[in-house]
C-alpha cells in the first residue's frame, strides 16, 4: 500500500490511503484534541474542537482524509484559541456539574478544559431547562451534562440494530432521547457500554456512581492527549 | 380496518418511507401521537425515538395536536413590515388563543412559520395547506370564522392569482408578480428541444457543451454545473440520480415559485438532460412542504411529458434512455435547502447535512452518485442545450455568464420576479423595481449582504454580490437592528443542531447582538462579537453555521456609525444586571408581591 506524505505544523508524516487527519495525526504521536470522535465509529463531526486548518481552510480533521502533500496547521495559537472556545461554548451551553459529577475525573470535556487552561468561559451562561430520564432499569441519561456528541446515538444499538439512542427537536432544543421500550432490554454489558461510551456524565450506569475515588481517575493526574504524544496509542 | 385506509400500514415496509408516513398520520389526525408513533416504529423497524426524532424535526409536524385547522403565519422580516403584526392579533382574538396555541376547543391552531415563499404579497400563511397572501385583519378574521363555520380553507380563496394560478389544479390566489423576462428563462422555448438536441449527442458532449457556457449553480453556492455532472457521471455505480433541489427556504427568495408553476416543462427537461448527462434513469424533484399546492399540477405535467414521450421508457426516443421523475415532499426545515440535508431528508431521515467528503456527486442519494442541482440551474440548462453554450455565454459578464432570476420584495413599488444579466447593479435593479431612497438592500437573503446606499453601484454577479435570488429592499424609515434581530431568530430556529458553533453560537450572537441593540455594548462587545461571528463562521459543519453570523458582520460593515451609535463610549464595562427586573423576577418565582416598608436602616 503507498503511502501519503503530509505535515502537520511543518513535521513530516506518513498516513495510510483513506486515513482522516486524526487518524493519521495519531499515528504519528500528534495529538488533536476531539470530542465527539470515538475509535471504531463513523466520525460525527459535531463538536468541531479537532478544526485545524489547510490551506487557509478550516476543516474538522476527525471527518477529512488526508491526502498527499496536505500542510495541516494544528496548534497556531488562533486555532488552539477556537478550540478553547468550542470547548466554553458547550460548558456555557449546559449545565456542568464538576464538582459533584460521577464522571468527574473520567469526563473527556473536563479533561479538554484542563488541557486548554479554561479558567471561565468567554460566554454568558445560558442556563437551559433540561430534563433528566431515569426511566429505564440500568443507565439514567441527565441532558443537562450532554454535549451532543451523538456517540451514543452513533454506538448503542439494540441486538435486532434499532437505535436505542436517538436525537429529537433540532436547534439549540436538540436533545438526546432514550429509547424506553429498548433500553428496558439492555444487557449489563451493553449499559457498560452506553455509560463509557459517552465522553461526559450525560448517561450513567445505575447503582454505581463513585465506584473510583476521586484521584484515581483516567485524567487526574495524565492529561487527555498525553499517551498519544508519547507515543502510547500507536 | 382495510389496510389501504390505514396511513401507516399503506406504506412498504420501509424505513425510506418514514417521512411519507408521518406526513400522511399528520395529515388525517392534525399530530403524532404516542400510540401512532408506535405503531410507525412496529411497521418501519425503527426505535419509536427515531420516530420521535424525525416528527420532532420538521416544522410542519408534532407530537401534539395542532388544531382540526392549522394557520402557519409566516414571520419573516417583509412580513413583519407589511403588517403582519396587525393581522396576527387579529387571528388571536378571532382563533381565542396565542401563537404558538391551539384553541380551548381544539378547532385552530396558530403558528409563526418561516418564509414560505411568498415575500413579493405578505402578510401570507398556509392554512390547512392553502396560501393566502396580503392578509389584512379584516380577512384574518373572516378565514377564523369560516373555519368555525365549517368552510374549509380552500373553498375561502375567491379570487385566483395570474397564469397557471387558475388552473384547476392549482386554484391559488398566489400571484406571478413576472415583472422582467428575460432572454434565458422566459425566452420562447418548445417543450422537448433541449432534450432532443441533447440525446443527438454523446453525454460527454453535453456535459462539454453546458461547461462551455460557463453555467455556474444558480442555488447560491455557484459550482459549475457541467463539472458536477462529469464529476458524477464519472463515478462508477449500478445506478445514478439526478435530484432537483426546489427548497429554496432563503427568506426573500421566490423564484423557484415561479418556475414551477410558470416553467415545471422547462424544469422537467432540464432534468432529463441532466439525467442523459449523469447517466441516470430517476429524477427526484425534493419539492419544499410550502409549495404542496402545486403538487398536482407538477404531477400533471410530468404526466403530459410521459404521454408526449419525453419521460419514461425511450425517453425523447432513445432506446434505452429510461428517465424519469418522482417527487418528494420535504416537511418544513431551512436546512433542506443544503443538498446533503436535502438528501437526507428524501431518504426519510431527519434533515441533517452530512459531512463532506465524501460529496453527494460520488456517494449522494441512498449512498450512489447524485447530482443535485438548484431549479433555476437546471431550467437554464435546458435553454443552453437549446439555445448553445456560445448564445448564452455572450450574456452576463466573464465570469458570470446568463442572466439570473431575482425575486425582489420589501419597500419597492414592484415587488416581483427580474430576469436580469449578471453584472447589474444594485442601483439598476432599485430602478427596475422602484425602490429609490432605500437606506439598505438585503442580497441573497439572512445569509447574504447588507448592503448600504455607499455600495449600490457594487454588481450582482459571482465575483461581487452573489446570491440565490433574495432580493429586500428597506426604506428609509426601516430600523436595520429589527431587521438583524429577526434574521438571527430565524438562523437560531432553523439550526439543525448537530454541531456546537452553529447550535450554541448563534444563540451567543443573538444574545451579544441584542445586549448591543439596548444600548449596553462596548466597544469591547463590538470587538467581541466579530470574533465570534469568524468562530461560528470558520467551524460549522455546513452553509447554515458557515453565513449565519453574516446579518449581524455585513450589517458591521455596511453601517459602523449604527453601531458606534448604540454602544457605551468610553466605558470598558456595563453591567447587564437590571435590579428592577432581577427583584421582579425573584418575586415571580418566589410567588409573592415586595412589601415596601420604610427602613430602619438608612
Amino acid at each position: 500500500m503507498t503511502e501519503i506524505r503530509f505535515t502537520i505544523d511543518g513535521r513530516a508524516c506518513l498516513a495510510k490511503p483513506g486515513q482522516t487527519i486524526v487518524e493519521a495525526a495519531k499515528a504519528n504521536g500528534v495529538y488533536i484534541p476531539v470530542l465527539c470522535h470515538y475509535e471504531g465509529l463513523k466520525p460525527a463531526g459535531s463538536c468541531r474542537i479537532c478544526t485545524v486548518r489547510v490551506a487557509g481552510r478550516y476543516m474538522a480533521a476527525c471527518t477529512q482524509p488526508v491526502t498527499e502533500g496536505m500542510a495541516v496547521e494544528n496548534t497556531a495559537p488562533d486555532l488552539e484559541d477556537m478550540r478553547k472556545s468550542l470547548i466554553e461554548m458547550l460548558f456555557a451551553e449546559g449545565n456542568h456539574l464538576c464538582p459533584s459529577c460521577e464522571k468527574s475525573g473520567n469526563c473527556e470535556l473536563q479533561a479538554l478544559a484542563y488541557r486548554y487552561r479554561m479558567m471561565v468561559p468567554r460566554f454568558p451562561y445560558l442556563w437551559p431547562v433540561r430534563t433528566v430520564e431515569a426511566g429505564t432499569p440500568l443507565v439514567m441519561l441527565d441532558r443537562n451534562r450532554c454535549v451532543q456528541c451523538l456517540r451514543c446515538v452513533r454506538g448503542v444499538r439494540a441486538r435486532d440494530g434499532r437505535k436505542i439512542f436517538a436525537s429529537v427537536r433540532r436547534g439549540a432544543r436538540v436533545a438526546i432521547e432514550i429509547d424506553r421500550k429498548l433500553a428496558a432490554r439492555l444487557s449489563e454489558e451493553e449499559a457498560r457500554r452506553a455509560m463509557d461510551i459517552c465522553p461526559v456524565g450525560a448517561i450513567l450506569r445505575k447503582g454505581t456512581g463513585f465506584a473510583k475515588p476521586i484521584g484515581k481517575r483516567r485524567f487526574d493526574r495524565t492529561p487527555i492527549g498525553a499517551d498519544i504524544e508519547k507515543g502510547i496509542g500507536r | 380496518m382495510a389496510q389501504d385506509k390505514d396511513p401507516v400500514l399503506r406504506h412498504p415496509k420501509d424505513p425510506a418511507a418514514l417521512l411519507d408516513v408521518i406526513r400522511d398520520v399528520q395529515a388525517a389526525a392534525g399530530h403524532v401521537s404516542d400510540e401512532a408513533v408506535g405503531r410507525i416504529a412496529a411497521h418501519l423497524k425503527l426505535a419509536e425515538a427515531e420516530v420521535r426524532g424525525a416528527v420532532t424535526f420538521y416544522h410542519f409536524f408534532s407530537l401534539a395536536p395542532r388544531g382540526r385547522s392549522t394557520v402557519y403565519l409566516n414571520d419573516s422580516i417583509t412580513s413583519r413590515m407589511m403588517g403582519r403584526t396587525a393581522v396576527a392579533r387579529a387571528f388571536e382574538d378571532e382563533a381565542g388563543c396565542r401563537f404558538g396555541e391551539v384553541s380551548a376547543d381544539g378547532a385552530i391552531g396558530l403558528f409563526p412559520t418561516s418564509c414560505i415563499g411568498m415575500n413579493d404579497q405578505e402578510p401570507s400563511a398556509i392554512v390547512d395547506g392553502t396560501v393566502f397572501t396580503a392578509l389584512t385583519p379584516d380577512k384574518a378574521r373572516a378565514i377564523i370564522r369560516g373555519l368555525r363555520a365549517g368552510t374549509p380553507a380552500r373553498d375561502q380563496v375567491a379570487a385566483f392569482g395570474d397564469g397557471a394560478n387558475q388552473s384547476d389544479l392549482v386554484r391559488s390566489m398566489v400571484v406571478n408578480n413576472i415583472r422582467r423576462r428575460g432572454p434565458v428563462l422566459f425566452g420562447a422555448h418548445e417543450t422537448g428541444a433541449a432534450l432532443r438536441q441533447a440525446v443527438a449527442m454523446t453525454p460527454e458532449q453535453v456535459i462539454d457543451e453546458v461547461k462551455r457556457s460557463g453555467l455556474l449553480g444558480r442555488g447560491g453556492a455557484g459550482f459549475p454545473t457541467g463539472l458536477k455532472w462529469e464529476f458524477c457521471r464519472r463515478e462508477k455505480a449500478a445506478q445514478h440520480y439526478v435530484v432537483c433541489n426546489a427548497d429554496e427556504g432563503e427568506p426573500g427568495t421566490f423564484k423557484d415559485r415561479v418556475i414551477l408553476t410558470e416553467l415545471p416543462r422547462l424544469l422537467f427537461e432540464g432534468m432529463a438532460v441532466a439525467g442523459y448527462a449523469v447517466g441516470a434513469r430517476t429524477g427526484i424533484l425534493y419539492l419544499r412542504s410550502e409549495y404542496a399546492y402545486l403538487r398536482d399540477h407538477l404531477e400533471a405535467v410530468l404526466a403530459g411529458l410521459r404521454k408526449d414521450g419525453l419521460l419514461g421508457r425511450s425517453a425523447a426516443g432513445l432506446k434505452g434512455f429510461d428517465f424519469d421523475i418522482v417527487i418528494k415532499s420535504g416537511a418544513g426545515a431551512y436546512v433542506c435547502g443544503e443538498e446533503s440535508a436535502l438528501l437526507e431528508s428524501a431518504e426519510g431521515k431527519r434533515g441533517e447535512p452530512r459531512d463532506r467528503p465524501p460529496f453527494p456527486v460520488s456517494s449522494g442519494y441512498q449512498g450512489l452518485p447524485t447530482t443535485v442541482n438548484n431549479v433555476e440551474t437546471l431550467a437554464t440548462a435546458a435553454r443552453i442545450l437549446a439555445g448553445g453554450a456560445a448564445w448564452f455565454k455572450a450574456l452576463g459578464t466573464t465570469q458570470s455568464a446568463g442572466t439570473k432570476l431575482l425575486s425582489v420584495s420589501g419597500d419597492c413599488a414592484r415587488p416581483g420576479v427580474y430576469e436580469v444579466e449578471y453584472g447589474l447593479t444594485v442601483a439598476d435593479l432599485l430602478e427596475m423595481a422602484g425602490g429609490a431612497g432605500a437606506k439598505a438592500v438585503q442580497v441573497g437573503g439572512p445569509s447574504g449582504t447588507c448592503v448600504a446606499p455607499a455600495g449600490f453601484g457594487r454588481r450582482i454577479c459571482f465575483s461581487d454580490l452573489a446570491t440565490g435570488g433574495s432580493v429586500i429592499v428597506f426604506g428609509p424609515r426601516r430600523d436595520i437592528f429589527e431587521i438583524v434581530e429577526n434574521f438571527m431568530d430565524f438562523f437560531v430556529e432553523e439550526s439543525c443542531g448537530w454541531c456546537v458553533p452553529c447550535r450554541a453560537g448563534n444563540v451567543l450572537l443573538r444574545k451579544k447582538f441584542g445586549k448591543i441593540a439596548r444600548g449596553l455594548g462596548t466597544a469591547e462587545d463590538l470587538r467581541e462579537i466579530e470574533a465570534w461571528g469568524k468562530l461560528v463562521k470558520s467551524t460549522s459543519r455546513c452553509g447554515l453555521g458557515q453565513t449565519s453570523p453574516n446579518p449581524i458582520l455585513t450589517t458591521m460593515k455596511s453601517f459602523p456609525e449604527l453601531y458606534e451609535a448604540r454602544i457605551r463610549k468610553g466605558e470598558a464595562f456595563v453591567s447587564e444586571f437590571d435590579l428592577a427586573t432581577a427583584i421582579r423576577d425573584g418575586c415571580a418565582a418566589a410567588g409573592r408581591e415586595p412589601e415596601c416598608k420604610e427602613s430602619l436602616h438608612d
